[in-house]
């Protein structure tokens, strides 16, 4: 466990959360960013573009002074990726957000909707892990 | 030009935050939703971190009559709790534990070029857009 630094990354998520509503007056969901980004690229002066392009230098940065923070050893074999990735599709569209949309702004803003998307996808993934676990797929 | 800038710094530091909390190591993810196994608490103090700091400081910022770089702020309005709220957020979770990954950490480690990464990225990048066209179809039609 690493309380410090994911406490530390906690709040730097947070004040880039803050940033976001400052600067753009919206909600920091990175799946609805990421979405606009790929859909409507131009849209309010294409500043979903240039933050999906932040997250994409910062992970330039920091795959070089920082690797191990990429590391996959979680031992899921490889189509998890492809079949998690096109859920996380589906839902974080059908369920309007994710983590950072429901998870830290939704709860930072006392909103019923969020932390009930957020208990509801926390206790989802709780049991899947269960589950991966139980049929050995997950180790 | 300058809230293209703004947008680049807050990317920039969600990425740094992102790393230093574990959210782009699969197993720190897994390991968070191992609940009733080898439970590894971190990712409960990202967002404990993450939630003091956004609510802490979102106030000030709401007490503008403007953000910086858009004529008013666009907040969520909807407070029910409905079926796509809950049937989305639950796929979500699976999906979740499934790669270990979410949107942006998925964004994130795409530059640290694993195998994994940039099929969760590519498989839901294209998920999300073949499901908002379906969606935009379906409205049309009902309209």
């Amino acid at each position: 466990m690493t309380p410090i630094a994911s406490t530390v990354g906690g709040v730097l998520i947070g004040l880039s959360t803050t940033m976001v509503l400052l600067t753009h007056g919206r909600i920091a969901g990175v799946s609805g960013i990421f979405a606009g980004a790929l859909e409507r690229p131009k849209e309010e002066g294409s500043w979903r573009l240039a933050f999906v392009a932040g997250l994409l230098v910062g992970g330039v940065v920091l795959s070089l002074l920082y690797p191990q923070a990429f590391v996959i050893s979680h031992g899921h074999p490889t189509w998890t990726a492809v079949v998690g990735g096109a859920i996380v599709g589906v839902g974080v569209r059908l369920g309007s957000g994710c983590t950072s949309g429901h998870g830290v702004c939704g709860i930072s803003r006392r909103s019923g909707r969020s932390l009930v998307a957020t208990l509801t996808f926390i206790g989802t993934g709780a049991l899947t892990v269960a589950l991966l676990r139980l049929t050995g797929i997950s180790s | 030009m300058k809230g293209v800038v703004a947008a680049f710094a807050a990317g920039l530091l969600f990425a740094v935050g992102l790393a230093l909390g574990g959210m782009t190591q699969p197993a720190k993810v897994v390991g968070f939703l191992d609940f009733f196994g080898d439970w590894d608490a971190s990712l409960a103090f990202v967002m404990g971190g993450a939630v003091l700091t956004h609510a802490g400081t979102r106030w000030l910022v709401l007490k503008r009559r403007a953000p910086l770089h858009l004529e008013r702020f666009v907040l969520p309005t909807r407070t029910d709790i409905d079926p796509a709220l809950i049937g989305g957020a639950a796929l979500f979770g699976v999906g979740w534990a499934l790669s270990g990954f979410c949107p942006a950490p998925g964004l994130v480690a795409l530059p640290a070029l694993s195998t994994e990464a940039w099929l969760f990225v590519g498989s839901m990048a294209t998920a999300m857009v073949i499901f908002d066209r379906l969606r935009a179809s379906r409205t049309a039609e009902t309209a």
